[in-house]
């Protein structure tokens, strides 16, 4: 018991403050990326042949946050002359073409559909469906339960149940084998409900695109209706989205 | 004298130095080092100028290779040879190779095969495939069944459990995978070379280090880039970091499946303190983005190692008690001891790797049997442990957090120098043939790339040590009672999507 009270002592109180103040997260992350519009065409070219998703638009100068993978490669081949990652981690969008950006997003809460905040403000119950993927997203999203995070103080939890849910959220490409599951389970969520995609490899197919095994993109099935990009997404991301979407 | 080709740990071997040996003499020298105590590493097919190959890398003390010819169909080796039983099902499916009296030849992730010839498994893949097949079946009057997914309850993978019970006590359990197959293997075939790291770290993202290493090991072994020597002191620090994210958070899950919630949620926080630290090293929270072919892409400035020093200083003695609090409660010892038992014999017989391996008392370790990065330079201890249950595979784990401390500890207290690289794939020589090897935090991984005569990738295999743990898992729930599942499922916590591809 003594051991118990020490560790207690010790371990103190660790959750965030989160969203009324924003953690500090090392220099190295990348964030939202920010577009030099000026940057030379041939830089821009450059960046897009190196960018091993595709994810590059070189016409319009814009990159597609649902095929990056934020590695950061052209940000290093143009020196941060086209491409700056910034240490911003709320980059959740309401629809598919927003995840297209120069780096100036929309503001998500005034896209979020109103009466889901209403419905689900103050209770959202979400039913997660891993479909194929790397784990890293599942994991990060696991972390919202961990102290730190403690997403149960917001009235949000994971249930074990499609039937208790009020939303699925949904990672990983959906490989052929998992797609009729997938489908069974939003099916048995009770209207309305949400579609919540987490994950590059759900946006657009990540880092298995052209693969003839996966789906490219969640919404080519189901609609969804809230975008959270990342290889995995931060999970601050996932925090932010959540939050400004349904509270 | 075995006829097969003795081979280095990520050194090339040009492809014409590989015994080809007639298909007779393959499979009796490959079932006589397997028999003797070898262990399979890789056992695959290949398709080189219009016939197909098998290729064995198999592991005694040393590496061993050798190919063949491969038929249309042939004895199965695993009727008198358990560790081949998953490689040889692989090979049906990808190859349309029939194993005749293959104890229990069944799908493992249901897609055509990459000949076109008929499927083995007679299956058309324009239909629904998983879950439309026989399990293992156990007959009697208070026989049941349960199944469990492949959509679970919590926040994990998808997979199928096919228990056989009577009563409470599990008498087998048949486990079926296959959902997160997403045709990695293939992408490496055809996608673009600068796609090439970037697939390797996502094959299962709690092993990006591991998977990344192998893939640049390989690339770095077939090209000859040097590796700097601080890069190698920095891909230690990430294997290890990696390690440690991963064995807290099985510590901490453990506890949370015998409702010894506060250690639960004490190493769930601290887990993510270490994924923090691979975001400091290199901005992502899983170690994406770090390794490539020559190399690093982040150095280890002396800014950062003094950060990632302070933290370690910090979490230690934090993780030493609350280790302390979990290995001294009895109520975790009641739970622990003595669930989920599979002996040596079990384990060494179905070819058991990593933690669960050493947990049954095998003493493999790749850091100290193949090592490659630092790790010829440090001591890795045998970690292996008697009884094989859930107590012993915490403990295992237990041994390794300590042990992965302290190599942070032992690496980061001088400076580190390294010039970082980008990654870009080089050209790669043609008809060369290349295995890594490395101890992810499961286990042993291991990648083998073999070169066409243009120096494209001929064949890219991947093998994850799930796949050799799963059977570990369905032996440990013999004769164990069905609630304490997700006890012993935590215990070896492996991989879906590894395992899958």
């Amino acid at each position: 018991m003594l051991t118990i009270i020490k560790n207690r002592l010790e371990q103190g109180y660790r959750t965030c403050n989160y969203p009324k103040e924003k953690p500090a997260v090392f220099p190295r992350y990348r964030g939202r990326p920010l577009i030099q519009k000026t940057a030379d065409p041939d830089m821009v070219k450059t960046c897009a042949d190196a960018c091993p998703q595709n994810a590059i638009d070189v016409e319009k100068k814009k990159i597609d946050m649902g095929r990056c993978i934020f590695c950061g490669t052209c940000e290093r081949i143009s020196k941060g002359e086209f491409v700056q990652f910034t240490g911003d981690f709320e980059i959740s969008t309401a629809t598919k073409a927003d995840l297209v950006t120069d780096g100036n997003l929309p503001s998500l809460a005034q896209h979020a559909k109103q009466h889901f905040k209403k419905l689900f403000g103050r209770s959202l119950q979400l039913r997660q469906v891993s479909a194929a993927g790397c784990n890293a997203c599942e994991a990060d999203l696991n972390v919202l339960a961990t102290p730190f995070f403690d997403l149960a103080r917001f009235g949000i939890n994971f249930v074990a149940s499609p039937r208790h849910a009020d939303a699925i959220v949904v990672t990983g490409p959906v490989s052929r084998n998992m797609k009729t599951a997938l489908l069974q389970t939003y099916e048995a969520v009770p209207e309305p409900k949400a579609v919540i995609a987490v994950g590059s490899c759900t946006l657009t197919g990540g880092p298995f695109y052209e693969s003839p095994e996966i789906t490219p993109g969640l919404d080519t099935i189901l609609p969804v209706d809230l975008f959270i990009p990342g290889c995995p997404p931060h999970p601050l991301t996932n925090l932010h989205g959540l939050l400004t979407f349904f509270k | 004298m075995t006829p097969f080709l003795e081979i280095t740990n990520g050194k090339n071997v040009p492809r014409d130095t590989v015994p080809h040996l007639d298909f007779d003499t393959f499979c009796d020298n490959a079932l006589h080092i397997v028999k003797n105590g070898g262990k399979v590493v890789h056992f695959f097919a290949y398709e080189d100028q219009g016939t197909t190959k098998f290729l064995a890398v198999l592991r005694t003390d040393i590496l061993l290779a050798a190919v063949c010819d491969a038929p249309d169909s042939y004895p199965s080796l695993t009727k008198t040879c358990e560790p081949f039983h998953m490689f040889e099902r692989e090979i049906a499916e990808q190859f349309g190779i029939r194993p005749q009296g293959h104890p229990w030849l069944k799908m493992v992730r249901y897609h055509e095969n990459m000949r076109k010839v008929p499927d083995v498994f007679n299956n058309d893949y324009t239909k629904e495939i998983p879950g439309n097949y026989p399990y293992y079946q156990v007959d009697g009057d208070e026989i049941h069944e349960v199944a469990v997914g492949p959509v679970h309850a919590g926040v994990i993978e998808p997979g199928h459990f096919r228990f056989n019970c009577i009563g409470e006590r599990v008498l087998h359990l048949e486990i079926q995978l296959g959902y997160q197959h997403r045709g990695v293997e293939n992408l490496f075939h055809k996608a673009a070379a600068k796609r090439l790291p970037i697939l390797a770290e996502n094959i299962a993202g709690d092993t990006t280090i591991g998977h990344g290493l192998c893939m640049a090991q390989a690339v770095e072994a077939l090209a000859s880039l040097q590796v700097d020597d601080g890069a190698k002191i920095i891909r230690t620090i990430a294997l290890e970091l990696e390690r440690l994210a991963n064995h807290i958070g099985d510590l901490g899950a453990l506890c949370m499946d015998v409702a010894f919630q506060v250690p639960a949620n004490y190493f769930g926080r601290i887990r993510g303190d270490f994924l923090n630290l691979s975001l400091l090293l290199c901005g992502n929270r899983f170690g994406k983005g770090l390794v490539r072919p020559g190399g690093v892409r982040f150095s280890l400035d002396d800014d950062v190692r003094k950060i990632l020093d302070e933290r370690i200083r910090e979490l230690k003695p934090q993780v030493e008690h609350v280790l302390a609090l979990i290995f001294g409660a009895s109520t975790v010892r009641a739970r622990f001891e003595g669930c989920g038992r599979v002996s040596k014999k079990d384990a060494d017989h179905l070819g058991l790797v990593g933690p669960a391996g050493r947990a049954s008392g095998l003493v493999y370790d790749a850091r100290r049997c193949f090592p490659t990065e630092q790790y010829p330079h440090l001591t890795i201890g045998e970690n292996a442990k008697p009884s094989g249950d859930v107590y012993d595979r915490a403990r295992v784990r237990y041994d390794e957090v300590l042990q992965s401390i302290d190599i942070i500890q032992s690496l980061i207290d001088k400076p580190i120098d390294t010039l970082t690289v980008e990654g870009d794939i080089p050209v790669l020589p043609p008809s060369c043939f290349v295995v890594t090897v490395n101890e992810g935090w499961r286990g042993e991984i291991s990648h083998a790339l073999l070169t066409d005569e243009t120096g494209g990738i001929l064949r890219y295999k991947v093998k994850d040590p799930s796949f050799h743990n799963w059977n570990g898992l369905a032996m440990a729930l013999r004769d164990t009672g069905i609630s304490d599942f997700p006890l012993n499922n935590k215990s070896f916590n492996l991989s879906y999507c590894g395992f899958d591809l």
